[in-house]
């Protein structure tokens, strides 16, 4: 437990590597045991059984634009929660109200999305 | 001090390889059990206990199919993506008490959560580059429900170290005492339906959504990179369960012995493990609109709300 900050990261910059080793490992293996015998139908993006119907990439209506924005507005705040949650002990009464106008921003701004009705699915 | 961290490390690996096959073999055997019915009963002869290595032989020597029309690097990093951030979650998950973790970092908690979040990633390079239209729909699907669940993830997280003081995942257990049950309650019931919808498990299963999009944003998917990104969805699993027993169940601590706690620390999160598996034969899908509705005006504000419970509680204590 009291190994140093970079060895900390050390270990896990190894153990990323030994993640990206572990599938390409299996991937070779698979390449010396798998059979190959490619062709045209083969590789035909898969549309249940029939020929695909027009192009490859389709056109989807994003509707959830506007919870990407409140999801970036919230995640951000979020993010700050977690360096004050560390500290809080040793602030108090402080930082407990700063917390609270804080969540009280957020509930209001969720308050305010869900009764202009964006957080319906259309 | 070279041969700790290999042993480490090693054992990680060995959790990482091991625990998603036996949460598989749970739900062949439990699914099967659950439906009335007999589960695999071959292969290996007793009960099928082998059928798992069989599939595994059989991905194996699959034919590597990548469509023509695919966008083949980012179709072929995929499965990686979704795979290697659940071993590095691992690494962080204390299993006992003292120097039974992996690595013990600061701020383990927050590492924690950023890599869980990279599963999102995971499978819009899965569904986009597929360059299929039921994966792209899966994919669409996928990312608005993980962005969205990822909030009340992190908020329901948040109340954790506010308890305790501490990012550091031992500690965490170290601060627990039983009565979080009841304080962390809506904190622990947040998280754990947060993270059953991050890994995209039924009820929440909407982007694979086996019976509507053929098979989500895995559709193009065969052989043994099929096999790696299920292996991701076990690793999730185990993950989720294993966070959630470490945050809100007090990780090793239990009656008995200390040097026994990896003992609590595998059972806790083995039964949740259990409940995930449960959770897909009890429950129906949820539909889109369905599982946005639940997540923004269910479970965002109970975990805002708990976040000021758990202050304002805190605070008295201290």
């Amino acid at each position: 437990m009291s190994s140093s900050l970079l060895g900390d990261y050390a270990v896990f910059g190894v153990l990323l590597l030994a993640g990206f080793a572990f599938v390409a490992f299996a991937m070779l293996a698979n390449r010396a045991l798998r059979p190959s015998a490619p062709s045209a139908a083969k590789s035909m993006t898969y549309e249940c059984g029939v020929d695909p119907v027009g192009g490859d990439w389709a056109q989807v209506q994003i509707r959830y634009y506007v919870y990407a924005f409140l999801f970036v507005l919230f995640a951000v705040e979020a993010l700050f929660l977690f360096p004050w949650a560390a500290v809080f002990a040793s602030f108090g009464a402080a930082a407990a109200a700063e917390m609270g106008v804080f969540v009280g921003v957020l509930a209001l701004g969720l308050a305010y999305a869900w009764r202009k009705g964006v957080l319906k699915w259309r | 001090m070279v041969f700790e961290i290999v042993l480490r490390l090693a054992g990680v690996m060995a959790a990482f390889l091991v625990l998603p096959l036996l949460v598989g073999q749970t739900e062949h055997k439990l699914m099967a059990h659950m439906q009335g019915r007999l589960g695999p009963m071959h292969a290996g002869r007793f009960h099928g206990w082998a059928q798992l290595i069989a599939d595994g032989v059989k991905f194996a020597q699959k034919e590597d199919v990548v469509p023509a029309a695919a966008d083949k690097p980012v179709f072929r990093l995929a499965p990686a993506v979704a795979l290697v951030p659940y071993l590095l979650v691992l690494l962080f998950i204390p299993l006992g008490p003292g120097d039974l973790v992996g690595s013990s970092l600061d701020m383990g908690l927050f590492v924690v959560l950023a890599l869980v979040g990279v599963g999102v990633l995971a499978v819009l390079m899965a569904g986009w580059a597929s360059a299929n239209k039921y994966t792209l729909v899966g994919a669409l699907r996928g990312a608005a429900q993980l962005m969205a669940y990822e909030l009340p993830l992190v908020l329901a997280a948040a109340s954790v170290p506010v308890a305790a003081g501490t990012l550091n995942l031992q500690g965490i257990v170290e601060a627990w005492n039983p009565w979080w049950l009841l304080w962390q309650l809506p904190a622990a019931l947040v998280f754990f339906t947060a993270g059953v919808a991050e890994i995209r498990r039924p009820p929440f299963d909407a982007p694979v959504a086996d019976s509507e999009l053929v098979f989500g944003y895995l559709t193009e998917y065969t052989g043994l990179r099929f096999a790696l990104l299920l292996l991701a969805e076990y690793a999730g699993i185990v993950v989720i369960a294993a966070l959630t027993s470490v945050l809100f169940l007090g990780g090793w601590k239990g009656p008995g012995p200390e040097w026994l706690g990896w003992l609590w620390t595998l059972l806790k999160t083995g039964a949740l493990s259990v409940v995930v598996i449960w959770l897909r034969v009890a429950w129906p899908r949820l539909r889109v609109d369905q599982i946005q509705a639940l997540c923004w005006k269910g479970l965002v504000p109970v975990a805002l709300a708990q976040l000021v419970l758990t202050t304002v509680v805190a605070l008295a204590i201290s």
